[in-house]
């Protein structure tokens, strides 16, 4: 479980203000809103890639809002997947392993494993540069899950795809929850990845944050995508 | 009504007024640095050159430069790596300031250098450290007055390297457990081994070429601190042009061989990637 509480996030001119949000243990929550709104910063904010002004994130019943990326146990799948290039699909799924001094023996099976699991084990001796946008988002996701995060999240990670790998994605990450009990964090500004995926939609519109859970969210989104569009059309979004 | 223009009978002009005039206009630089070496050739022979290989004087400062520009080569990629880093990835008070002072070597004339570490020497600390090893005039040098240049272009080649590697692989692999100095070693330095090999040649090079600071702060005495730059002023200042010009050739050569090496090594890599497939 993921609790932020009264977060305060400043970036330059650009700031967030007294957010609060819980997402349950294994529940899948979207986190959508127009693009400028400050997604990614929480997310980083999470990840401890950017620093919390004020207020505390809580995983797992333990405040993580001060320690290192590297302690807070949550994966992290970029927009892009930023695959590592001068490793084999194997090397970037094993490296949290590596880096824990797992044996090569370990590494190997789990990176066979978490493969098998999101069909790519005919990838895993090749190199990130020349894999399709879907084949680098599934290496992407198989490397945050490799080390047992508490809570993985993605930053837009079906933005560039197709629809048919979308849809291949929803299914795949459909089938890994009924395998590995994950709590995530999902950003997004499709409504279609809310409709497959969520369970709960965290909604960001100038500066505020609320929950929805999907079909709440899915029953007002007329109304509450056309008032994000007027506010920040007027200019209510909090970003200079 | 038709559906007819004026773009209906539209022709695009030919593309080859363009190729041409880019043609002629890049190939007269390429040309004047061949035609400068095909006249050192025509002003020399084997014979010549072998003379100039079989004299000990040269023989030396062929060893000295090997010996002095590798070292420098070395010295330069390990102090660039961390300037280029810091240059690249950080925003800190007095960047801009750093960033100047980087430059300085490059603006400065050569000669400025070498005054420069001479008066550097004769300060007390200069003199404290010249009581223990001995610089001025000395091998060590020569050493420094080629990396006080060579430096500042590998600093400048690995800002540039390390500016194009994207950030958010470090940043995955500080989440997923590295420290940062883990995610340097495992994440950056791998990929920037291209932009390493570039930096690590141009110091090679930058070095072979270095002559105004050496001739001031190292002198040009024969058997000692003699390198080729300092050969071709030695041999030119006795009127042995024919001397001069083959270790000209030598130095050209040597230069030549190296960018192609290296360059080799950084397409290596990238032949090896596609061979995976």
């Amino acid at each position: 479980m993921i609790e932020a509480s009264n977060i305060f996030i400043q970036q330059g001119n650009f700031e967030l203000n007294d957010l609060s949000f819980t997402i349950d243990t294994g529940q899948y929550a979207c986190l959508i809103g127009q693009t400028g709104t400050g997604k990614t910063t929480i997310l980083e904010a999470i990840c401890g890639l950017k620093p919390l002004q004020k207020g505390k994130f809580i995983l797992d019943g333990k405040d993580i809002s001060t320690l290192k990326p590297a302690e807070r146990k949550v994966g992290f799948v970029p927009q892009d997947g930023a695959l590592f290039e001068t490793m084999t699909v194997a090397e970037n799924i094993a490296f949290a392993l590596k880096i824990r001094k797992w044996s090569k023996a370990d590494r190997q099976k789990r990176a066979q494993e978490l493969a098998d699991l999101l069909s790519i084990s005919h990838l895993l001796d090749r190199m990130p540069t020349h894999l399709s946008g879907g084949e680098k988002q599934r290496v992407a996701l198989g490397r945050a899950l490799s080390f047992y995060p508490s809570v993985i999240c993605l930053d837009e990670p079906m933005s560039a795809l197709d629809d048919k790998t979308k849809m291949n994605l929803y299914n795949l990450i459909g089938n890994i929850r009924k395998e590995l009990t994950i709590t995530a964090l999902h950003i997004t500004h499709n409504i279609e990845e809310v409709e497959y995926l969520a369970d709960k939609v965290l909604h960001l519109q100038n500066g505020h944050l609320k929950s929805y859970t999907k079909e709440a969210f899915l029953e007002k989104k007329d109304e509450l995508i056309f008032s994000s569009e007027q506010n920040s059309s007027n200019g209510m979004i909090s970003e200079a | 009504m038709t559906n007819k223009g004026p773009s209906d009978h539209f022709k695009s002009r030919s593309d080859i007024p363009f190729y041409l005039i880019m043609g002629v206009v890049g190939s007269v630089y390429v040309v004047l640095i061949v035609a400068m070496i095909l006249a050192d050739l025509t002003y020399t022979s084997g014979n010549h050159l072998l003379g100039a290989m079989r004299s000990e004087e040269i023989q030396y400062a062929i060893k000295l430069s090997l010996f002095s520009c590798s070292v420098t080569m070395v010295l330069s990629v390990i102090v660039a790596t961390p300037i280029g880093y810091a240059l690249a990835k950080f925003d800190f008070p007095g960047k801009k300031i750093l960033d100047a002072i980087i430059d300085i070597p490059i603006i400065l004339p050569p000669l400025v250098i070498g005054l420069s570490l001479l008066i550097l020497f004769q300060t007390p600390p200069g003199r404290f450290i010249e009581e223990y090893i001995p610089i001025t005039y000395a091998i060590p040098s020569i050493i420094l007055a080629q990396f006080m240049v060579a430096c500042a272009f590998a600093v400048r080649t690995m800002a540039v390297t390390f500016s194009r590697i994207n950030d958010r692989q470090e940043q995955v692999a500080l989440t997923l457990g590295s420290n940062r100095g883990q995610a340097f070693w495992y994440v950056i330095m791998p990929q920037a081994r291209e932009g390493l090999l570039t930096a690590a040649s141009l110091a090679w090079a930058r070095a072979l070429g270095e002559f105004g600071p050496i001739l001031i702060f190292s002198g040009a005495t024969r058997m000692k601190t003699e390198v080729l730059s300092t050969t071709v002023f030695l041999e030119m200042s006795v009127g042995n042009i024919e001397a001069a010009v083959a270790v000209s050739l030598l130095m050209i050569g040597a230069g030549f061989l190296i960018l192609m090496i290296i360059r080799l090594m950084g397409n290596r890599d990238k032949i090896k990637d596609d061979r995976v497939l």
